[in-house]
């Protein structure tokens, strides 16, 4: 267990990523928003809500002028996932920790935050997390600003290579541990099989992205756990 | 646009916070049962699975720069090469083919 300002600074680095990550997907969405939205206007809507399936699907809503009650009930689904997150990573706390530390981090709780904070050892230091965050909203709140303000701030190519930034570090994330352990590496190779049949078969392909990431992790993991309980010490 | 633009965003950012928030702040004894803690263990590695797969493959420009792209990170993360460099070498990759590839 590390001191506070160790695991700040490691939560920077393992931001950096997702914060490069954030700013190109944030950049399109900074696109999209100049359409219906001032620039201030879409800073503050991601400033405020760091959340890139919901950000979209309410652009597209507030562009039809939808009422406040569809907006409210659309984010409501699209983000329950992170309702599991966050339950998740309430586990992995010290009981103890006071409730000031876990509002904050649960402003800042998006997938690849979890995702990391997840997998990190237990008990999860908020420090870790705010490390995180302080990468990841900058990130997020800028590429917001450049796509909005100045569409072709960056060239093309740049934002295309900066577009795997999280995906390959989801990997580096993902396969060390499944490397070692069989079982986790079934589980991995058959939420890939399972996520691809739901992206190609025709009716399963109609479930929105987020929908498809909460179903499958409650399948996969449920079954996973049945089948092959993990043992408490090596938890 | 019928509504207040303010208040969209605040709806927003309210449902959102609380979605994320309450489970943070409700609950917080400790499960003890041996079912969702393994479930709990599994999840993470389970989402960014689903994750990444096969949303890496439209990543990039072009489906070939994400296919180098993404055998790099594999490679790279079997070799226990950690986050960041398999990261910025994987962003390199893509960068190069599609230098190549795309005139």
């Amino acid at each position: 267990m590390g001191s506070r300002s160790s695991w700040y600074q490691q939560g920077i680095r393992h931001g950096l990523p997702i914060g490069l990550g954030y700013l190109a997907v944030s950049f399109s969405f900074g696109l999209m928003a100049a359409k219906a939205l001032t620039v201030g206007e879409a800073v503050m809507m991601s400033a405020l809500n760091l959340t890139s399936a919901g950000q979209f699907s309410a652009l597209q809503l507030i562009l039809a002028g939808s009422g406040y009650w569809e907006l409210a009930l659309s984010q409501l689904i699209i983000n329950l996932r992170y309702c599991l997150m966050s339950f998740t990573l309430s586990q992995k706390l010290d009981p103890r920790t006071p409730m000031a530390h876990r509002m904050l981090m649960a402003f800042g709780n998006t997938d690849e935050v979890f995702a990391l904070s997840a997998a990190a050892e237990e008990p999860l230091s908020p420090y870790y997390v705010y490390g995180m965050m302080s990468m990841a909203i900058p990130g997020w709140v800028l590429g917001t600003l450049l796509g909005a303000a100045a569409g072709s701030v960056l060239p093309a190519s740049v934002l295309s290579a900066l577009g795997i930034a999280l995906y390959a570090m989801f990997c580096a994330i993902v396969i060390p541990p499944a490397a070692q352990s069989p079982t986790l590496l079934v589980v991995v190779i058959l939420s890939m099989a399972a996520s691809l049949l739901f992206s190609a078969l025709p009716l399963l392909a109609q479930i929105s992205e987020g929908m498809r990431v909460i179903l499958l992790t409650v399948l996969l993991s449920a079954a996973a756990a049945y089948f092959r309980p993990i043992r408490e010490e090596k938890p | 646009m019928k509504g207040n633009i303010y208040v969209y965003i605040l709806i927003m950012a309210a449902v959102t916070y609380l979605i994320r928030v309450l489970p943070l702040t409700l609950v917080r004894r400790r499960i003890t049962s041996p079912f969702i803690r393994s479930f709990l263990y599994y999840v993470p590695y389970v989402t960014l699975t689903v994750m990444t797969f096969p949303a890496i493959l439209s990543a990039t420009d072009s489906p070939w720069s994400a296919v180098a792209g993404f055998v790099t990170a594999m490679v790279m993360s079997f070799r226990g090469k950690g986050l960041i460099l398999t990261s910025i070498v994987s962003c390199a990759v893509v960068f190069l083919t599609e230098l190549i590839l795309l005139p």
